[in-house]
C-alpha cells in the first residue's frame, strides 16, 4: 500500500475496521430484501458506497489494484445475466417469462429466508449488478479527464499515467 | 407463435454476454453482434399478421405486466431489426478503422435495440418509460462513441433534451397512475373512457405527448437532432435517424393518441400543423447545410413532419399514407447515412465542399446514393414517391388542398437539396476538390457494400410491391388505429 496517498491515517484506520460492517449490512439489506424494507438495488448501492469510501481513504491506485476495472465490468455483466437468466428459466419450467418457479410458502415457519421463491436471487443478482456498476461510474469519474490539445477537447483515461 | 419476450432477452442478454466473453478475441463481438440482429430480424418477420397479448410472469392484465403484439408493433418491430441487421453487418468494418472498442459498441447497440423492441411491445405505461429510457441512454452514449469535443458537446445537448422530455413523460405518466391508479395502457384508457374529462388529464396529455414529440423532434423540439445525428458513427445516424426516433417517439405518439386518449379533430388539427411545420421548416434549413450528414439530419425533421401530417388526417388514407412514409423513411434515411459513412470511410470528410466525381471512384456507394436520394425527394419508380402521393392524395380528399399544397413544395425542396448533393459529391465538383486525394480513393470494401445494395433494392421494391404490402402489413396497422380506444381495450383486458 502506497502510505502517501490518500487521505491521514486516521481515515485509514476508521475506514480499515468499518469497510467489513458496511459490506455486510449491504449483504444483509440484499438477502432480506423480500421479508424487510431494501432489496436489491439499495444493497447494491451500499456494496458500492464501500468500495467508494476505500477509495476515498486510500486513493484510487489501491482500490484498481485490489479489483480492477476488468473485474468490475464482468461482476456487472454477470448481475445482468443471472438476472434475465432467472426471467427465462421460467419459460423452461413453468412456460412463462419471469414465472417463480421455485416453491414459495407463508413466511412464518424457521425457514423464513426461502420463503419467495426466485424473489432473494433476483435481489442478488441486482445487488451483484448495481454495485458493480455504481463503483464503475465513480472509477470511470475519477479516472478519465477532458485535456485540451490545440483548441480541440478530447477525453483521455489517466490511470496509465498514474501507474509509471 | 414466436414467444414476444425473445424479443427482450435476446438483444439484452447478448448486450450482457458481448463484453464477457470478447475481451481477449478480436472477431468475437463482430460475430456475434451480426448473429444477434440477424436472428431478431428472423423473428420480427415471423411475427407478421399475429395479435397476441403476453402475461409477464402469469399475471392477468391490469394488474401485472403485459406484452401487446398488434399490426402497429409487428411493423415497428420490422423496421427496428431490419436497420439493426443492416447496422451491424456495416459496423464490421466502418469501425476497424475510425474507432477502437468494438465490444462496448456492439453491447451499446444491443441495449438499444432491446430498449427499442421493449418499448413497441410493451402494454404499460411505466414500462414502456422504463424501455425507452434503456434506449435513450444507451444513444447518448452512441453519440459520444468518438470522444472528440463536439461529439461530447452533442451528446451532451441530446442528453439534456432527452432528459427534460423524459422528465416530462414521467410527470405525465404520474399523473395518470393518479387518476386512475392503474399503470396498464388498456386499463388506464378504459377508466379514462368512464370518468368525466377535466383539466387535469388534458394537462398530463399535453405534457406526455410533448416528451414523445421531442423524442421524435418535431419542430419546436427539433434542436438536439441537427448535432446528435450527425456526431454519432454512421451505422449508428442511421439507426437514431431511421429507427429511433420512430420507436420512441412517432411510434408512442400514434398509440398514446389513438389508443389510449383517443383522437379528436382538435389533436388531429395540432398534428397536422406541427407536421406542416416541420416539413417545411426542417427541408428549407437542409438546404443550407454544406455538411453532408447534418443535411441528411435536417431531412429526417421534415420527413417526420411528412408522417404525422399523414396520420394526422385520420382518415385510412392518410394514416396509410403517413405508416407508409415511416418505412420507407427508414429505409432511404439509412440508406442515405450508410452512404454518407462510406464516403466519410474513404474521404475523411463530411464537407460537400471538398468532395467530387465520386461516380468513378466509389460506382456503388454512389449509384446507392443517387436512388436514395430519389426516393427521399419523390421521384416516381421509386418508394418514396408513393407514400408522398399517398399522403398529397389523402390531403386533397380530406378537402385540405393547402396542407396537399405545402407537401408538394416539401417535396420541390427536398429535391433542390439533394440534388446539391448530388451534384457537389457525386457527378460534378465541390469549390475544394482536391486531385490528389481523389485518385486515392477507392470503392469501400464488400461488408460494406452489401448493406447499401440490400436497401437500394428495398428502396426500388418497397415502392412497387405496395399494393402487396398494403394487404401484408399495413391493413391490420390501419385496424389498430382505426378502431381506437374500444378496439385496443378488448384485445388487452380480453372481455
Amino acid at each position: 500500500m502506497n502510505e502517501e496517498k490518500g487521505m491521514s491515517l486516521i481515515v485509514k484506520t476508521v475506514t480499515r475496521w468499518l469497510k467489513g460492517f458496511i459490506f455486510l449490512f449491504g449483504a444483509y439489506v440484499v438477502i432480506f430484501g423480500h421479508l424487510s424494507p431494501g432489496g436489491g438495488f439499495p444493497g447494491g448501492v451500499v456494496f458500492a458506497a464501500t468500495f467508494i469510501l476505500i477509495t476515498l481513504a486510500f486513493g484510487k491506485e489501491y482500490v484498481l489494484r485490489k479489483i480492477g476495472k476488468i473485474l468490475a465490468s464482468e461482476l456487472d455483466s454477470l448481475g445482468a445475466i443471472l438476472f434475465l437468466l432467472l426471467a427465462t428459466l421460467g419459460i423452461y419450467f413453468t412456460g412463462i417469462f419471469f414465472s417463480n418457479f421455485i416453491e414459495k410458502f407463508h413466511p412464518t415457519g424457521n425457514f423464513k429466508l426461502f420463503s419467495a421463491g426466485i424473489i432473494p436471487l433476483c435481489n442478488i443478482s441486482i445487488g451483484m449488478k448495481v454495485g458493480a456498476s455504481l463503483f464503475m461510474v465513480f472509477i470511470i469519474l475519477s479516472v478519465v479527464r477532458v485535456v485540451f490539445e490545440d483548441g480541440k477537447g478530447k477525453l483521455i483515461t489517466t490511470e496509465k499515467k498514474d501507474k509509471k | 407463435m414466436v414467444n414476444l419476450p425473445l424479443f427482450i432477452i435476446i438483444p439484452f442478454g447478448m448486450a450482457f454476454f458481448i463484453p464477457m466473453v470478447s475481451r481477449k478475441i478480436k472477431w468475437v463481438p463482430d460475430v456475434l453482434g451480426n448473429i444477434t440482429t440477424f436472428i431478431l430480424l428472423i423473428l420480427s418477420l415471423m411475427t407478421l399478421n399475429l395479435e397476441y397479448v403476453y402475461h409477464i410472469g402469469g399475471w392477468k392484465a391490469p394488474f401485472g405486466i403485459v406484452l401487446v403484439l398488434d399490426g402497429l408493433s409487428c411493423l415497428l418491430l420490422i423496421i427496428i431489426n431490419l436497420i439493426s441487421f443492416m447496422a451491424t453487418l456495416f459496423s464490421v468494418e466502418y469501425l476497424e478503422k475510425l474507432y477502437t472498442s468494438k465490444l462496448r459498441y456492439y453491447s451499446l447497440f444491443l441495449l438499444m435495440v432491446g430498449g427499442m423492441n421493449g418499448t413497441v411491445l410493451s402494454g404499460d405505461l411505466f414500462n414502456l418509460f422504463v424501455f425507452m429510457e434503456i434506449a435513450s441512454i444507451a444513444s447518448y452514449a452512441l453519440v459520444a462513441f468518438g470522444c472528440q469535443a463536439s461529439e461530447l458537446e452533442a451528446s451532451f445537448k441530446y442528453l439534456v433534451m432527452g432528459n427534460v422530455g423524459s422528465l416530462l413523460v414521467l410527470y405525465a405518466i404520474a399523473l395518470l397512475y393518479g387518476k386512475t391508479g392503474s399503470l396498464n395502457m388498456a386499463d388506464v384508457a378504459k377508466i379514462l373512457i368512464n370518468i368525466p374529462y377535466d383539466n387535469l388529464i388534458a394537462f398530463a396529455f399535453v405534457l406526455i405527448i410533448s416528451g414523445f414529440m421531442i423524442k421524435s423532434a418535431l419542430v419546436p423540439f427539433h434542436a438536439w437532432l441537427p448535432d446528435a445525428h450527425p456526431s454519432a458513427p454512421s451505422p449508428i445516424s442511421a439507426m437514431l435517424s431511421g429507427v429511433v426516433i420512430k420507436a420512441l417517439g412517432v411510434y408512442v405518439v400514434i398509440r398514446l393518441i389513438f389508443n389510449l386518449f383517443g383522437f379528436t379533430p382538435l389533436i388531429s388539427n395540432v398534428l397536422i400543423y406541427m407536421g406542416v411545420i416541420s416539413m417545411i421548416f426542417g427541408v428549407c434549413l437542409a438546404v443550407l447545410q454544406w455538411d453532408l450528414k447534418r443535411l441528411l439530419a435536417y431531412h429526417s425533421i421534415s420527413q417526420m413532419g411528412y408522417v404525422f401530417t399523414g396520420i394526422g388526417l385520420g382518415t385510412p388514407l392518410g394514416i396509410l399514407g403517413g405508416l407508409f412514409h415511416l418505412f420507407n423513411h427508414s429505409l432511404f434515411k439509412s440508406l442515405l447515412f450508410l452512404n454518407a459513412g462510406s464516403i466519410e470511410y474513404e474521404i475523411g470528410t463530411r464537407d460537400l465542399n471538398k468532395m467530387g466525381l465520386l461516380y468513378k471512384k466509389m460506382p456503388i456507394t454512389s449509384f446507392a446514393t443517387f436512388i436514395s436520394s430519389m426516393s427521399i425527394s419523390g421521384i416516381p419508380p421509386f418508394n418514396g414517391f408513393w407514400s408522398k402521393f399517398i399522403i398529397i392524395l389523402a390531403a386533397i380528399k380530406a378537402g385540405r388542398p393547402i396542407i396537399a399544397f405545402w407537401a408538394v413544395i416539401g417535396s420541390i425542396l427536398t429535391l433542390s437539396s439533394f440534388s446539391k448533393v448530388l451534384k457537389y459529391s457525386i457527378y460534378g465538383k465541390g469549390e475544394k476538390f482536391n486531385e490528389e486525394k481523389w485518385e486515392k480513393i477507392k470503392e469501400v470494401g464488400d461488408l460494406m457494400i452489401v448493406p447499401l445494395i440490400i436497401l437500394s433494392v428495398l428502396c426500388i421494391f418497397s415502392g412497387l410491391l405496395l399494393y402487396g404490402m398494403t394487404e401484408g402489413i399495413f391493413s391490420p396497422v390501419i385496424n389498430v388505429l382505426n378502431g381506437g380506444v374500444v378496439e385496443y381495450i378488448n384485445k388487452v383486458l380480453g372481455s
